[in-house]
């Protein structure tokens, strides 16, 4: 290795503490300055942090925005989730790959450039969109590619494809992106205006249990979609026995369809360090991290600066709001590409330098989490709810929403609709409803809580988004009569198999079977016994799979097995001859007549 | 010791020491809960699912879940042995398996738990997943086609031999076991006395001029299901 190239890597590893902790933002540092982490690198920041080369090899190659190899100065990744492609994303890829002359997964032979699909980035309602290293480019077009192939082969930055700003802060000279906000109503819970302080100053005014009380009274529950009791967390956090806590946001929105956070992050992130600074009282932490999405990152200057701003004023740092004692402050940790990170016990794992994998539960985060410390992992929107609920009391916000649901959900609303944003609805409402606010009224179908959700029909659409009936983390997708539902369900197994982490056995394997068997059916070679299959395979899947993304990575299939059997019905095979319907000669004999260099004549049989 | 800890299995009262995961609990009390990721000197790891078991209902890994006071643990019922049954089966069309003339056949767990679940065949497709072999150490080939990812040489090189030989790269289908080092198991300081490659459950890390050592007859599980060392237990 040349000389400079080790000086550099040192300086990074020493930015770090030489803290093999901090790897993720290490291999991010490394990947910035070489355009990749090869193999030398790899031995270089092992012996700066003290492990050894397979473990750094072991995180890069986790991570979808991490390489070993050089992938392009330049990297376009286009967005493939179901939306994007209900909305162009094909035709766009293929202006880009005619422009550029490589493929999907390629880069140009002068390595400047290099084309890849990512799943969801979270522009769902401005799709088709993609990113350029971290520049969001949106509502995308054959035409537009091209322009921006060109653009790029002139001039290889990324910041000069931006053509005018979207709304609000995304015109913010630290932000400066094309991507708009689209915020279609606003609630009284998130979407409404702040007063820097004001929550975290009444919440130091109490003790931190009444604090948590509060949050009790309000009757809180987590808004990334597991819905778990916010205070409950908090006082299992305070009361763990521990040197240190930790106060973690988890900024991972990584569920296809979702995009709330983003607009949260871009108008409000001042209510989100608010609830944090307040779950740091309550809980008794003196650090917070933001675990931001690396599909994120063009975001991370501004919440940098809404972090200074806040030490400027006293609302972060030392003694805060004058509370001798109270010291809190929050850091940024990039991640690099992962849905499953979007899972707590992952996202800390990741917040350690580690792969993504998700830990053993028990223990849970609140008694051992990051560092093995008491730890409360909230979503982006329960800190703003925490810091709405402090502000203006739990009795106010009871009075939204449900009974068993208080207050609002922000949600993402995308697809087949004529209006397509951020909305923030008070809990209980019938997606009905929803679907006539966002002009989507001829849905055929709308996939609830994105893949690892549930899709229901017009039979269901009277049902309510809240706690008891539709949990959600937000996303609802629209998708109207002419659209294929099963490839929608295919387009969901794409997804997971490719975030699974592989960890274990059932969502590992079980997703790449049962992806294969469902595009069987959909050919038309399937019989009842392959639904039988599905059925069976897919609740193997569901039950022995560890974490929450195997644990839901089969209900694209089971829920459109219940709720629209009669799409699977029509696709199967009309006359059962007994035959083994998904084996299919011509496949199984393709290798060998490749190796023979001729075809047989049974292979065209069927 | 402090108070031990009572739950059932299956209907059989156990009494635990505290702390105990419910797989070595089981069969500190003589029952038997199929594994393939568990090992007994390693910690565990969670990774196979082949000991899901239903605790109060719910599925849990056993290796890694801890004896509660009052659980009801179900093990040995028609749907588990079915969940089981599934997980080993994709074990065996994820890898490229071939027992006939594997070395390790007869002394191979994965092996030994399709004898003992009844399964003759995978009803899962083949995947035939093109996997590399390393044969460059002279005492050591690593054997990718027959890896279950069990992470048992991972845990033992780093945890007991303190080396960091072996470790994991890549994600989901395309996760694999790497050396530490640009390609070849011949540039790690692994050595044929490693617990890492004692530990491999099937035939994917042997020690060379080894195979076939051993006569069918005498195999390990030649004349006994895997589980019947623990199961036998009971019976004393």
């Amino acid at each position: 290795m040349k000389g400079n190239r080790a000086a550099v890597v040192r300086e990074i590893c020493q930015a770090y503490g030489r803290d093999r902790r901090r790897m993720m933002d290490i291999v991010r540092s490394v990947q910035q300055a070489f355009g990749c982490v090869p193999g030398d690198l790899m031995e270089a920041i092992a012996a700066e942090t003290g492990t050894h080369r397979v473990e750094v090899e072991s995180v890069v190659s986790f991570y979808a925005f991490l390489s070993g190899r050089p992938r392009g100065k330049v990297v376009i990744r286009l967005c493939s989730d179901v939306i994007d492609e209900m909305m162009g994303a094909r035709p766009v890829a293929q202006a880009f790959a005619a422009e550029l002359g490589i493929e999907p997964g390629q880069t140009t032979a002068d390595g400047a450039i290099g084309l890849e699909w990512t799943p969801c980035i979270g522009m769902c309602d401005q799709a088709p969109a993609a990113m350029v290293n971290d520049v969001i480019v949106t509502e995308l077009t054959g035409d537009k590619a091209r322009d921006i192939a060109r653009s790029l082969r002139k001039h290889l930055q990324p910041e000069l494809l931006v053509r005018g700003y979207g709304d609000g802060n995304n015109a913010h000279p630290l932000v400066q992106a094309m991507v708009h906000n689209n915020i279609r109503r606003r609630g009284e819970v998130v979407l409404a205006p702040m007063l820097a302080g004001e929550a975290l100053r009444k919440a130091v005014a109490m003790t931190p249990a009444e604090v948590i009380r509060d949050l009790n009274t309000a009757r809180l529950r987590g808004r990334g979609g597991a819905g778990f009791p916010t205070g409950m967390k908090w006082s299992f956090t305070r009361r763990a026995a521990g040197e240190r806590r930790y106060v973690i946001c988890n900024a991972d929105e990584g569920e296809p369809g979702t995009f709330k956070d983003r607009v949260i992050l871009t108008e409000c992130p001042d209510l989100v360090f608010e609830g944090m600074a307040i779950g740091g009282y309550a809980v008794g932490a003196a650090e917070g991290i933001v675990y931001l999405r690396a599909e994120y990152a063009y975001l991370r200057r501004y919440l940098e600066s809404v972090l200074q701003a806040r030490r400027e004023r006293g609302l972060l740092g030392k003694g805060i709001c004058g509370k001798a004692g109270f010291d809190f402050d929050i850091r940024i940790q990039m991640g690099a590409g992962a849905y499953v990170c979007g899972e707590e016990t992952a996202l800390i794992s990741s917040c350690e330098g580690e792969r993504g994998d998700p830990r053993n539960r028990p223990p849970f985060p609140a008694e051992r989490g990051y560092l093995g410390q008491p730890t409360t992992v909230n979503n982006v929107e329960t800190f703003c709810c925490v810091a709405r609920i402090l502000e203006k009391g739990p009795g106010w916000f009871v009075q939204m929403g449900s009974s068993g649901s208080p207050g609002t959900k922000l949600l993402s609303i995308s697809g087949d609709c004529k209006v397509p944003g951020v909305y923030e609805v008070p809990f209980g409402i019938p997606v009905r409803d929803l679907l006539e606010m966002a002009g989507g009224g001829d849905a055929a179908a709308v996939q609830v809580g994105g893949p690892s959700g549930q899709m229901i029909g017009p039979a269901e659409f009277g049902r309510k988004i809240c706690y008891d009936d539709l949990a959600t983390g937000g996303a609802l997708m629209v998708f109207g009569p002419e659209r294929d539902l099963l490839w929608v369900v295919d387009k969901f197994m794409e997804f997971f198999v490719h975030e699974s982490c592989g960890y274990c056995t059932p969502c590992r394997v079980g997703n790449v079977l049962l992806r294969r068997r469902l595009n069987e059916v959909r050919q038309g070679l399937g019989t009842a016994a392959d639904l039988q299959y599905l059925q069976e395979l897919g609740t193997t899947v569901k039950s022995a799979s560890r974490c929450g993304l195997g644990q839901t990575s089969s209900h694209p299939i089971l829920s459109t097995l219940k709720n629209f059997r009669h799409l699977y019905e029509a696709r199967l095979k009309k006359v059962d001859d007994g035959m083994v319907a998904t084996f299919d000669l011509r496949a199984a004999v393709a290798a060998a007549e490749r190796l023979a260099g001729r075809s047989s004549a049974h292979s065209h049989a069927r | 010791m402090g108070d031990k800890i009572a739950f059932t299995i299956d209907g059989k009262e156990i009494q635990a020491e505290p702390g105990r995961t419910i797989l070595v609990a089981a069969e500190e009390a003589g029952v038997y809960i199929p594994r393939l990721c568990a090992h007994r000197e390693l910690r565990p790891h969670g990774s196979c699912r082949v000991c899901t078991v239903l605790v109060n209902g719910r599925p849990q890994a056993a290796c890694t879940q801890p004896v509660a006071g009052g659980a009801v643990v179900e093990n040995d019922t028609p749907q588990l042995l079915e969940i089981r049954r599934q997980i080993v089966e994709m074990l065996f069309v994820e890898g490229n398996h071939y027992c006939m003339f594997c070395e390790k056949s007869g002394n191979c767990e994965l092996q030994a738990l399709a004898y003992r679940f009844g399964i003759t065949a995978p009803r899962f497709p083949y995947l035939f997943p093109e996997r590399d072999v390393d044969a460059t150490h002279p005492d050591i080939f690593i054997d990718r086609n027959r890896c279950v990812l069990c992470g048992r040489c991972v845990r033992a090189s780093r945890d007991v031999d303190g080396k960091n030989v072996f470790q994991f790269v890549g994600r989901g289908p395309h996760k694999r076991i790497a050396v530490n080092a640009e390609a070849n198991l011949a540039d790690t300081d692994a050595a044929v006395t490693d617990k890492a490659i004692e530990v491999c459950p099937v035939g994917a890390i042997l020690r060379k001029r080894e195979g076939y050592r051993v006569p069918v007859g005498r195999r390990a599980y030649d004349t006994k299901p895997i589980g019947a060392d623990i199961e036998r237990t009971i019976a004393r």
